[in-house]
């Protein structure tokens, strides 16, 4: 493993994700003011997804590693995104 | 590790190494994988014991109808404390904790797991969460909720949960530990040459059932968790009073305790897939096609928690899917069968003990695969929900898969484990017993079910008491089996014949190349491969 490159990230990386991540907050907040009904919680789902992919990507350095994490960590999210799925074929229809 | 010790431990085998602890502590300290693989085999072979115990006191109740040696709140304990013991403590665990841990380092030429320590703290882990779930008993009495814990009864009880609840909760962490050290391990520790698709069949299962430990079972843990906040602080996600929903509950659990089914299972399949080739003398009959029906029960079992629920009051939207999903599941599994018997076809068959117990596991695993597909079709299973024949059912799948292929993967790799050989006729007597005892047991509860006796009754109507006197009976007769092959077993282990031979089974995997038992790292120098396994001329 010691002949493995490691990326280093940069200071810079670090604090466009962090003010990423807080302008996201401030945005998931902001909308909570927003009457969109039955869309409230895609909304705030979409934006800590975002948020959760912006620290996979970056800061848990997916982007600089081997394909081999990002495609189990891709395939790991459809298989939860299924199971949701699924779980709505219950509350949609009931 | 100085030089000396290392070279000193190339040929002592792992029974008599000498680390840096003596006595016990050698043991509940080591890290070696081999030693906590029989930490495991120990332990498990302790709590089973008790919770086969209870299940027997059980079936005694159910000899005659009414009050027979205990009432209904102690009945509801035992069946609850039976179902957390075997499930969490037995059969999650079973397989992958004990064989998994001693077997996947030498069959894919590794020296240990990838990370040894985390290893032996899934051990500890273990034991607390177990300690825990025991604490019960001393805190407050045992839980009557069944180990399936369902809202809203689980936090309107008066009986003691939280200690079964948290133990369980605890008890999950040590499954996904040990899911994590296997992913890694069989990613990056085989051995030179070995290729994926060089790799037996039996890393191949673990390898599944360890996805399934590491991504389902946080799913349990936050469950089982919220059960806890629900009961203590009343937080409202489960309780229909304070606007929570019971079958949110329910799909939650299920979501984890389906595919934690496959857990159970896959890993037997894989030992099956092991020993019929090696007592056949043949090359397995479709290896590509195990492995990849391994991994699509692994990936289908994920979508079919649902036929747990078909009269919880789900939508019939959800009804079809699940309906349909779980007979999909069917397909992978009968691939296996198909290609277990192939592969026996024309083969020169060694009728051995661990033969014996694999091509029972295929008998009892086809009944409980096919009562499940009865299970899975909505209409019938209105008629069958919650009844006796859900326990036969289950017992055949989660008893008979995983308790079959246990025994037979311990009296597969005995003298690898121990360098001692067990008495084979007694092996084969407790063999014999045991499985009529099985059959006699649980066969006459898929007629009490369609008579439609329901389960979790500690009493009974008249017209029920045939069924249930012939079933008490093959209780016995299954507990009688079961200690005939534990005491040759633990017997065997310390005053059996001893044995150095490599391979007394003509194997074909890597496992058999090293010595019995085992060097403390294994092997002297990492093999390399060149053939695929199985390949007998």
């Amino acid at each position: 493993m010691s002949e493995e490159k490691h990326h280093i990230s940069s200071y810079t990386s670090h604090f466009l994700v962090l003010g990423a991540l807080l302008l996201l907050t401030a945005v998931s907040v902001a909308v909570t003011s927003l009457e969109m009904g039955k869309y409230d919680t895609l909304v705030a789902m979409l934006i800590a997804g975002t948020k959760a992919a912006i620290v996979l990507t970056w800061f848990m350095h997916l982007r600089f590693d081997n394909k081999i994490y990002a495609i189990f960590t891709v395939a790991v999210i459809v298989l939860f995104l299924l199971v949701l799925y699924i779980t709505f074929f219950d509350y949609s229809y009931r | 590790m100085s030089a000396s010790t290392a070279t000193a431990s190339e040929h002592v085998s792992f029974l008599e190494y000498k680390g840096k602890y003596k006595g016990i502590l050698g043991w509940i300290l080591s890290t070696d994988h081999k030693r906590v693989g029989l930490l495991y085999l120990y332990t498990m072979l302790v709590f089973f014991s008790l919770a086969a115990t209870l299940g027997l006191l059980m079936k005694l109740q159910l000899i005659a109808p009414g009050y027979t040696i205990m009432g209904p709140q102690t009945y509801n304990a035992m069946f609850t404390v039976h179902g957390i013991i075997m499930i969490f403590v037995i059969v999650v665990p079973g397989l992958p904790a004990v064989f998994g841990n001693f077997f996947l380092p030498l069959m894919i030429g590794a020296k240990d797991v990838a990370f040894p320590k985390l290893n032996l703290a899934s051990w500890w882990i273990y034991i607390i969460g177990i300690l825990v779930v025991l604490s019960s008993q001393f805190v407050g009495g045992w839980p009557d909720t069944g180990w399936t814990f369902y809202a809203p009864y689980s936090f309107r009880t008066p009986a003691n949960v939280l200690p079964a609840l948290f133990g369980a909760f605890i008890l999950g962490f040590s499954s996904i530990l040990t899911g994590i050290n296997f992913v890694v391990t069989i990613h990056r520790m085989r051995a030179p040459g070995m290729t994926w698709f060089k790799m037996p069949l039996f890393p191949w299962t673990l390898y599944a059932t360890a996805w399934i430990q590491v991504l389902a079972t946080p799913v349990i843990g936050i469950t089982l968790l919220l059960t806890v906040m629900e009961r203590v602080w009343g937080i409202g996600i489960f309780d229909p009073n304070l606007g929570g929903d019971p079958i949110l509950y329910q799909h939650l659990f299920w979501i984890y305790s389906h595919p934690a089914v496959y857990i159970m299972i896959l890993p037997g399949l894989g030992v099956i897939s092991e020993i019929i080739p090696v007592f056949s003398r043949k090359r397995i009959y479709g290896y590509k096609a195990i492995v990849l029906s391994s991994l699509a029960i692994a990936f289908v079992g994920y979508f079919v928690w649902g036929h747990h629920m078909f009269t919880s009051g789900m939508s019939g939207r959800a009804l079809f899917a699940f309906s349909f999903l779980t007979f999909l599941v069917a397909i992978p599994s009968a691939i296996k069968v198909f290609n277990w018997v192939a592969t026996m076809y024309k083969g020169s068959l060694n009728l051995q003990t661990p033969f014996y117990w694999a091509v029972s596991f295929i008998f009892v695993f086809m009944v409980g695969g096919f009562s499940g597909l009865t299970l899975g079709s909505l209409a019938a299973n209105v008629h069958i929900h919650d009844t006796h024949f859900v326990v036969a059912h289950f017992h055949f799948i989660v008893f008979g898969g995983t308790g079959f292929s246990f025994m037979a993967a311990l009296h597969y790799w005995f003298s690898k484990m121990f360098g001692r050989m067990y008495d084979r006729g007694w092996a084969n007597t407790g063999w014999v017993v045991f499985f009529a005892g099985f059959l006699t047991l649980y066969l006459p509860m898929f007629g009490l079910g369609m008579q439609g006796m329901p389960r979790r009754y500690y009493d009974y109507l008249p017209e029920f008491h045939a069924g249930n006197i012939i079933s008490s009976l093959g209780a016995i007769l299954m507990i009688a089996g079961a200690a005939i092959v534990i005491v040759n077993l633990v017997r065997s282990a310390r005053h059996g014949e001893k044995t150095s031979e490599k391979n007394p089974w003509g194997g074909k995997t890597l496992e058999w190349e090293t010595d019995t038992p085992p060097t403390f790292e294994n092997w002297e120098d990492i093999p390399s491969v060149e053939e695929r396994p199985y390949e007998y001329k």
